[in-house]
């Protein structure tokens, strides 16, 4: 709104003629000068967050980063969801009415029993029953005219040039969400200018997707010649692994017994994209205009895209169609008491518009927190001191300054693993010869993971047992969890095996006090890495020492990360670090990067160690398709026995996770899985208004004191020029 | 002069080929079209089959430089190096590898970098020049002393220090004006003033320096001798003669740098969240897309080129004695 103006009866009629057009555009000006949004949003139920890094694609068969999953999860809705209270994670129906029971089937397509052993499924099919009457978000796609026609599907390359955004499109419509806009999306994982990173895995799944993709790309090879955007109408292409049944039912149909599938069902890539999306994205002149799928949305998710400035904010708003969806009822022991189940059984979403900045440095985005600018923040280690205080018991709690202001911290551990690798196919520190496991023991209980977490991470993290990180099924607690050959259980806690421990097994493998009994040289290892800048230097220093402890000379190769990936799959580098963050919550997405023919060098998989244990193979195979349960956890224990007598890596550790927000934001829990959890966030933004006002107040009196100083100091300029013009004119 | 600008700009022509060849050597010395494949198609599940399917799509499958599988120019022309340069002469910047079309990021990126770069460069010179000159009018005494004591120190200081110390104290403590981010239209005011702030500031020291030494230089000469012998006051004869004929190389630094206001400030955009070019040039260098980063180098060579022509141009207008020829 345009401020009022008293206008001065001196001024003539011409200067403000002159003037009006300015004072009706002046900026609104919020009640605390350092408020970053405008005047008219404040005491908005508006969710206030930063991004560092621009998203490089919105489009669901193409995003695979957490920096995209945080716009799309809130948008793309595919049909199942992880819960958002309970532990361990479980998968809950979003807009399918029930999770499917697979079908499996042999090798001629007759039905097996549900518990029929894994070698005889040939097939297993999922029947998904997507619940009737959700709707899509608004937009120009669906646009009907009287004649039921949509006249923007018709539009020229030269009309196109007007529009600049999709809210340029006047005009929007809606249509019911179908078991045919799932198939859609399947199809287009096999959509050759895509390139969507889960088709190469999915086309050893779904049945008929590697033929589909041949097809496509004939056709897009055939059309790429004619035109520069050609585009494909996956409707009139058959898959027969994702079939409709009826409008509300679609089937899937995959080869062998792969459990894990639902949980891929549960991400983004298998979100419903409407075909009449796909077409008006596809009219030539719109990628001219950056009007593409991915960098627009269309969805029948709880928001919807409405500014898409990827250099600078991305608002997103509540769905006007959104269906009916409620804050759950149930959660895990303490939830109550904490405050989670207040909202149970209230409709979502509670906010009504999220405001994404971008704020690439962490300096700035850390003060705008404090300001009260945005809602929620993580901990860096240039903030840590100021935000986190530990207590005698070594739980992270906030400091004193942020629980003042009414901040509260919830942490969590990843499901992730950062880990140090041994490459088991370099002629020192790899093979399966007792001298080569005792070599990369040693090394695992010199590299001291606690002290790193403590120096580097500020003790955000744990050292890792074992691949599997804490809330996997396969991670055990306490003494049975622990790794017996880099660590002891004493006093109920693990304790990393003294160095004389590892000094011995050195001798054993070979190299007494570090030197080469055959030889006589001193052991001379290489570490491959990434990485520069200070605190790297600090921590590769760090690394040198670890050895050192052994007497065993560390020589750091540090490289981009380019090169790094090169040696990776070459196999030239001996040592090196990497880390992995589940898609899903299974332990074969973390024990698969120990599985023989998922190797990097030969198979381009992600078994960066090149580790290939036949029992530990045979193990995982049997173990990748069972259900979670007791026989299971009995398999993981004997293949993490071998993984850890073998030592292909040094385990490293699990990161934890912190974030920061203020009094006003509830329904916070740390979901490691979900990405669509900004529906269940609510807020009080008159809290925050006021807090705002009360943090920001302007402070002016440096101003006056910075003008008295530029005064002062014109002083002794004025003096001595009048001294000059006096002798002058003498 | 027609005939001498004419000359210029087809002299930059070679240059022009010479800075393309130089950047895409630089470039694919560091990354290889594999290595832009995996950036873009992310580190997880990436198969060789995926990135030659990629490369495939945007036409880096085809050999760097010189195509023995082709026939006659086709060895040349059947290249990435000639596929992705050629229409960059018409200032067809094509596609970034998401698929973007640079051309119109660059127009829209071009705004908030200047709305940057201009008021910085305009008020930044003029506040260069009047303390330049107040020190040349004191020179010898106190004041000129402790305005170069001041203009060293000023100098000393790194940029990210005065972007630090300002976002701390201007923000932060005395919550003054927004601490990063941008508005449209006359709302991006406000997020401007302390960039802005902090630009002026960090250039005073350098810039005063060397127009100091300008004045000094011609304060000297006998034209200024004669001005006074005139009977003309001190400020008269350094603002009407000292001033106009210290301009020809006050001009050179400045008006070559005109045109580079387009390309923006990198570390200045990044620290407050100004979606500008210099930002779009640094996230284009992380991403490894070379698409970005060719037609960024190619246009800042265009725009130095052009600032080399205008501070020509700019000597005939402020020396009468210069004629291009």
């Amino acid at each position: 709104m345009p401020q009022e103006f008293k206008v001065p009866r001196r001024v003539g009629p011409r200067v403000l003629l002159a003037v009006l057009p300015l004072l009706i555009t002046v900026p609104e000006v919020p009640a605390a000068w350092n408020n970053p949004y405008p005047k008219s949003d404040e005491g908005k139920n508006i969710y206030y967050t930063a991004f560092a890094e621009r998203p490089k694609k919105l489009d669901p068969a193409r995003a695979y980063s957490s920096n995209e999953y945080v716009f799309i999860a809130q948008i793309y809705e595919p049909p199942f969801q992880y819960h958002f209270l309970k532990r361990p994670y479980a998968l809950v129906p979003l807009t399918a009415e029930a999770i499917p029971q697979p079908v499996y089937l042999d090798r001629r397509k007759r039905r097996l029993a549900a518990d029929a052993p894994a070698r005889r499924i040939a097939f297993s099919v999922y029947t998904v029953k997507i619940r009737p009457g959700i709707r899509y978000q608004p937009h120009p796609a669906f646009y009907k005219n009287a004649q039921g026609l949509n006249p923007y599907l018709a539009l020229t390359p030269e009309e196109i040039d007007r529009y600049d955004e999709i809210a340029d499109f006047r005009n929007t419509g809606t249509r019911e969400l179908t078991a045919a806009d799932y198939v859609y999306q399947i199809k287009r994982l096999a959509h050759p200018g895509l390139h969507s990173p889960i088709y190469s895995l999915m086309s050893g799944y779904i049945v008929g997707l590697k033929d589909l993709h041949e097809k496509l790309r004939a056709d897009y090879r055939r059309l790429k010649a004619e035109q520069k955007n050609p585009y494909l109408d996956l409707d009139k292409y058959e898959l027969e692994g994702a079939r409709v049944l009826d409008r509300y039912t679609y089937r899937v149909t995959i080869r062998g017994k792969y459990p894990q599938f639902l949980y891929w069902m549960a991400m983004p890539f298998f979100a419903p994209m409407p075909a009449e999306a796909d077409r008006f994205f596809s009219l030539p002149g719109m990628a001219e205009k950056n009007l593409t799928l991915d960098w627009y949305t269309v969805g029948t998710g709880p928001y919807m895209l409405t500014v898409n400035n990827p250099n600078r904010v991305m608002v997103m708003e509540r769905n006007p169609n959104y269906h009916e969806d409620f804050y759950p009822s149930e959660g895990e022991p303490g939830d109550a008491e904490r405050g989670l189940l207040n909202d149970a059984g209230k409709r979502l979403p509670f906010i009504d518009r999220i405001v994404f900045s971008l704020d690439k440095e962490s300096i700035p985005r850390w003060n705008k927190f404090l300001q009260g600018y945005y809602d929620a923040s993580g901990v860096t280690n240039e903030s840590f001191d100021q935000a986190v205080s530990m207590t005698g018991a070594g739980e992270a709690t906030v400091s004193e300054a942020m629980a003042a202001r009414g901040i509260s911290l919830v942490t969590s551990v990843a499901a992730s693993t950062y880990y140090f690798g041994f490459n088991m196919l370099d002629p020192v520190v790899g093979g399966y010869s007792e001298r080569a496991r005792k070599l990369r023991r040693a090394i695992s209980i010199a590299i001291d993971f606690e002290e790193e977490i403590t120096i580097f991470y500020n003790g955000r993290g744990i050292a890792a047992q074992g691949p599997i990180p804490p809330g996997i099924f396969g991670y055990r607690e306490g003494a049975a969890g622990i790794n017996p050959y880099v660590y002891d259980w004493v006093d109920g806690k693990a304790r990393r095996k003294p160095i004389e421990t590892a000094r011995r097994l050195l001798a054993a493998a070979g190299y007494p006090g570090g030197y080469d009994a055959a030889t006589g040289r001193q052991l001379l290892l290489y570490f491959d890495t990434t990485g520069t800048g200070p605190e790297r230097k600090a921590r590769l220093d760090w690394m040198r020492k670890q050895f050192e402890k052994l007497n065993i000379q560390l020589v750091i190769r540090n490289t981009d990360y380019n090169r790094f990936q090169d040696k990776m799959r070459d196999g030239s580098a001996q040592m090196f670090e990497w880390g992995w963050n589940a898609d899903y919550p299974d332990p074969e997405n973390f024990l698969f990067l120990l599985y023989g023919p998922n190797k990097k060098v030969g198979a381009g998989g992600e078994n960066a160690a090149n580790y290939d244990n036949p029992d530990f193979n045979r193990l995982f195979e049997k173990m990748k398709d069972m259900r979670n349960g007791p026989e299971r956890q009995r398999l993981i224990d004997r293949m993490l026995e071998i993984a850890r007598r073998d030592a292909p890596w040094a385990w490293g550790y699990h990161p934890k996770n912190f974030s920061l927000a203020h009094a006003w934001v509830y329904n916070r829990k740390p979901n490691l899985m979900a990405n669509n959890t900004m529906k269940y966030l609510r807020l009080d933004p008159q809290l925050r208004a006021r807090k705002r006002e009360e943090w920001n107040r302007p402070v002016l009196w440096p101003l006056a004191v910075i003008g008295v100083l530029l005064v002062l100091t014109a002083v002794p300029a004025v003096v001595s020029y009048r001294r000059r013009e006096r002798r002058a004119r003498l | 002069m027609i005939a001498y600008i004419v000359r210029r700009v087809l002299y930059a022509i070679p240059i022009l080929i010479g800075v393309n060849l130089i950047t895409f050597t630089l470039f694919f010395v560091v990354n290889t079209p594999d290595d832009m494949a995996r950036m873009h198609l992310g580190v997880k599940r990436v198969t060789p089959e995926a990135i030659a399917a990629w490369k495939e799509d945007r036409g880096y499958d085809k050999p760097l430089v010189f195509n023995d599988r082709a026939r006659g120019a086709a060895r040349f022309t059947d290249t990435i190096f000639f596929q992705h340069t050629v229409r960059l002469f018409v200032f067809d910047f094509g596609r970034a590898d998401d698929g973007r079309d640079i051309g119109r990021d660059i127009r829209e990126r071009m705004g908030p970098s200047l709305a940057i770069a201009l008021p910085t460069f305009l008020v930044g010179v003029l506040i260069n020049i009047s303390f330049a000159m107040l020190l040349a009018f004191f020179r010898g005494s106190y004041l000129d002393l402790w305005g170069v004591v001041l203009a060293i120190l000023l100098m000393s200081i790194s940029a990210l220090f005065y972007i630090i110390g300002g976002q701390y104290l201007l923000s932060k403590l005395w919550h003054l004006v927004p601490i990063s981010g941008y508005g449209e239209g006359l709302n991006a005011i406000k997020f401007l003033i302390l960039p802005v702030i902090i630009g002026i500031i960090s250039g005073i020291g350098s810039g005063t320096r060397i127009y100091r030494t300008f004045y000094l230089e011609e304060i000297n000469k006998d034209y200024v001798r004669t001005a006074r012998a005139k009977g003309l006051s001190e400020p008269r004869v350094l603002f009407r003669h000292v001033l106009k004929n210290a301009m020809i190389p006050i001009l050179t630094g400045v008006v070559v740098v005109i045109p580079l206001l387009f390309i923006g400030s990198l570390v200045m955009e990044s620290f407050f969240g100004i979606p500008g070019l210099g930002s779009y040039t640094i996230d284009a260098i992380n991403s490894q897309d070379f698409a970005i980063v060719r037609a960024m180098v190619f246009l800042g060579s265009v725009l130095y080129i052009l600032g080399l022509i205008l501070t020509d141009i700019s000597y005939t207008l402020v020396d009468p004695r210069v004629r291009l020829q």
